[in-house]
């Protein structure tokens, strides 16, 4: 094991799947000889040269669209956004060209890409930059979503995507670029897409959250710890195709869910899982499903208006409590 | 400021109409006449080709008697192709959106003739043409159009979306200009690869107004890409003119603005847009640099089989008429001895056979059975759909 910055595990990632796979290149905006916007592609383009890693103008829909053409021949780009609120602009490239193109080929095509860069809020950058797009995405039949909350699952899940025959959106967050962990030194260290991580287990209440959510969960659960209540938290890892099972099995144990997510409440990840979990597991569940999200409105810049927007590990506390009839 | 800004339609001032209407008319007039050289107020070192002045023989080109004769046959086939598709479409055989391509078959047929058989070619949603001149087979056309399992896409595409990735053909494409920046992608997997290819990307004259042509444009000539971007000015996105869409209705001046080779062709001469196209498809392929080929052409049918065409007189159609692809190769045919009127009319019953037997297999294939939508979505063969 290495510990690894976040975006040296995704540079590690990319650097070892660009030496296996000649046809995978990197391709977006200051990515080459600025050395990546947030330094994930530091020093990518000494090693493999201008053809392979790529400075795009500010054109996103262009050269997600020419990444999309290049996959369909065969190559395996990684298209970096520099955040994923950029990504607007390309939406018609992502969800009408990416996610649909084998689909309306009759399966002639197939699109193996990535798609990465920060996602969700981060910090006092108000309404435009700071949108959690997970629930956007995921809406989309024909693409992959990953948002991983640690460098080792960004490691191994970025090289799975890479390796992927579909397209592929991986979210991360500029907030967690600097975040430090172990990684794997396993050769060729890869995790499937679309598995939970149980990261601790308890028998009180279930939480799940991803990427930065996560690591309020674990919060509020190491502070339930203290007063007597043991939380399980999942970190999904993957959110599109999301592994339900691994929700369900804690549930049955714990009766009680609670779900963190970014995103804006409305049809967001929170909500396809309470469903879920609603529609298959109804008989166990002790509570209503409780969940912390952003508040309903544009990010607000003012620091204590985005501080009261983001979820809370207070609020995870209180959401917790509550459906364990605790509060 | 201010009054700068006003100054800037200079060109407009310069001809004394100040008059929004009537400088649209001239435009327009413009536009229905085919430049044959640069404009007097071309840029200094902006590099326009003019494909329109017409004259050529085949033994110019380089073309053999059995080429002329298969371009004809290309061209006939997609034009009795898509008269049979239209009845089928009265028949309610058909749904959904159904474009035809009529009128502009000179287009696909010539650069066909001009292309590699490997160079990646894609367009938009007018897509029945290309397909079949890049070789589609009648059949799988229209099983697609009937959204029956033995169409191209399997019944999943339809009219917009025929594919044909065996003959390098990238699809038919739903949403406007799309495709544009997917066509640079193209070329530069071809690039990338280094298999001596050229990507040709068609859109149509409302297409170039849109975001994605112009950040496809600037990438394609940035990153020194083989490919031609193809606007098939067919002179109307919808029911909107060109003029009425464009500030500048002259399209092929937009290459100068990305500092590529601006083309206008006379689409409507099979032997001019193949001239064109072989020229610039080598220019691409040796030197590695995109073109604006913006070739005039005219549908004769309307945006869509729903469309009540009020934004064009009788007068202009019939016009155009007279400029048919099909009967004006068929004349050089026969004028030139190539072909008799009763050898044409062979070749001509004998695609009309080859229509007819394509409703006949579209009929007779059998619709996707419903287990089938889940199939295509995903090259991952066990992915978890909700259910």
């Amino acid at each position: 094991m290495a510990e690894l910055q976040f975006r040296e595990a995704l540079r590690a990632a990319m650097v070892e799947e660009m030496e296996r796979d000649e046809n995978v290149f990197l391709m977006g905006e200051e990515v080459a000889e600025y050395n990546g916007a947030y330094k994930v592609s530091e020093g990518m383009l000494d090693q493999f040269g201008p053809k392979r890693v790529i400075d795009t103008p500010i054109s996103e829909n262009g050269f997600a669209g020419m990444g999309i053409g290049a996959a369909m021949m065969g190559l395996r780009p990684i298209i970096e956004f520099m955040t994923w609120n950029f990504t607007f602009v390309a939406f018609d490239q992502i969800v009408s060209n990416a996610a649909k193109m084998r689909y309306m080929s009759g399966g002639q095509l197939k699109v193996p890409i990535v798609f990465r860069g920060g996602n969700g809020a981060a910090g006092q950058l108000a309404a435009t930059h700071n949108n959690s797009t997970e629930a956007f995405y995921t809406n989309v039949p024909g693409l992959k979503v990953i948002a991983p909350s640690n460098p080792d699952d960004a490691k191994g899940l970025l090289k799975s995507a890479i390796r992927d025959d579909d397209p592929v959106l991986f979210m991360e967050s500029e907030l967690m670029f600097g975040l430090k962990g172990e990684v794997s030194d396993a050769e060729d260290y890869t995790i499937p897409i679309g598995k939970a991580r149980v990261a601790r287990e308890g028998d009180a209440v279930t939480f799940v959250a991803h990427s930065k959510s996560y690591w309020l969960a674990m919060e509020a659960a190491e502070e339930l710890s203290k007063q007597g209540y043991e939380a399980t938290v999942i970190d999904p890892r993957t959110l599109r195709p999301f592994d339900t099972e691994t929700v369900l099995e804690s549930v049955r144990k714990t009766n009680r869910l609670v779900i963190i997510d970014e995103c804006s409440p409305y049809g967001g990840i929170a909500s396809e899982v309470a469903f879920r979990v609603q529609q298959q597991a109804f008989d166990f569940l002790d509570a209503p499903i409780a969940r912390v999200t952003a508040k309903d409105t544009p990010a607000p810049y003012a620091k204590n208006l985005i501080e009261a927007w983001m979820p809370t590990v207070d609020e995870a506390i209180a959401a917790a409590k509550k459906v364990m009839y605790a509060d | 400021m201010a009054n700068e800004t006003k100054k800037a339609p200079r060109k407009r001032a310069a001809k004394g109409k100040n008059d929004a209407s009537a400088t649209a008319s001239e435009a327009k007039k413009d536009n229905g006449r085919l430049p044959t050289g640069p404009p007097k107020d071309a840029p200094e070192g902006a590099d326009f080709r003019f494909y329109t002045e017409g004259g050529h023989t085949h033994e110019s080109l380089g073309l053999s008697e059995d080429d002329l004769l298969a371009m004809y046959r290309s061209m006939l086939l997609q034009r009795r192709f898509e008269e049979r598709a239209a009845q089928m479409y009265g028949r309610q055989k058909i749904s959904g959106f159904l474009h035809l391509y009529i009128g502009q078959e000179a287009v696909s047929a010539g650069t066909i003739q001009a292309l590699q058989p490997a160079d990646p070619i894609i367009t938009a949603y007018r897509d029945h043409g290309l397909g079949l001149a890049r070789g589609m087979t009648a059949n799988e056309c229209m099983a697609e159009l009937f959204g029956k399992i033995d169409g191209s896409s399997r019944g999943k595409g339809g009219s917009m979306h025929f594919f044909d990735v065996e003959h390098h053909f990238y699809g038919g494409h739903g949403i406007v200009g799309g495709q544009i920046p997917v066509a640079v992608g193209l070329g530069f997997a071809a690039k990338y690869k280094e298999t001596g290819n050229v990507a040709v990307g068609f859109f149509g004259d409302g297409a170039i107004n849109q975001g994605a042509f112009h950040e496809a444009a600037n990438l394609a000539s940035l990153y020194d890409i083989p490919v031609l971007l193809c606007c098939e000015n067919n002179q109307y996105g919808m029911g909107t003119s060109v003029e009425r869409a464009t500030a500048q209705p002259e399209l092929y001046k937009q290459a100068y603005a990305y500092d590529m080779t601006g083309a206008v062709v006379n689409g409507m001469d099979v032997f001019e847009v193949y001239h064109a196209m072989s020229e610039l498809a080598k220019q691409a392929r040796e030197e590695s640099r995109p073109a604006l080929v913006e070739i005039r052409t005219y549908r004769y049918r309307g945006h869509s089989m729903s469309d009540p065409q009020k934004y064009r007189t009788k007068e202009e159609m019939e016009s155009k008429k007279n400029e048919d692809p099909i009967i004006r190769l068929k004349a050089y045919l026969v004028d030139h001895g190539i072909a008799d009127n009763e050898q044409l009319d062979g070749v001509d019953e004998e695609v009309k056979q080859v229509v007819l037997e394509s409703v006949e297999f579209a009929e007779n294939s059998p619709f996707p059975p419903v287990e089938t939508m889940y199939e295509d979505v995903y090259a991952q063969d066990d992915y978890p759909f909700i259910v």
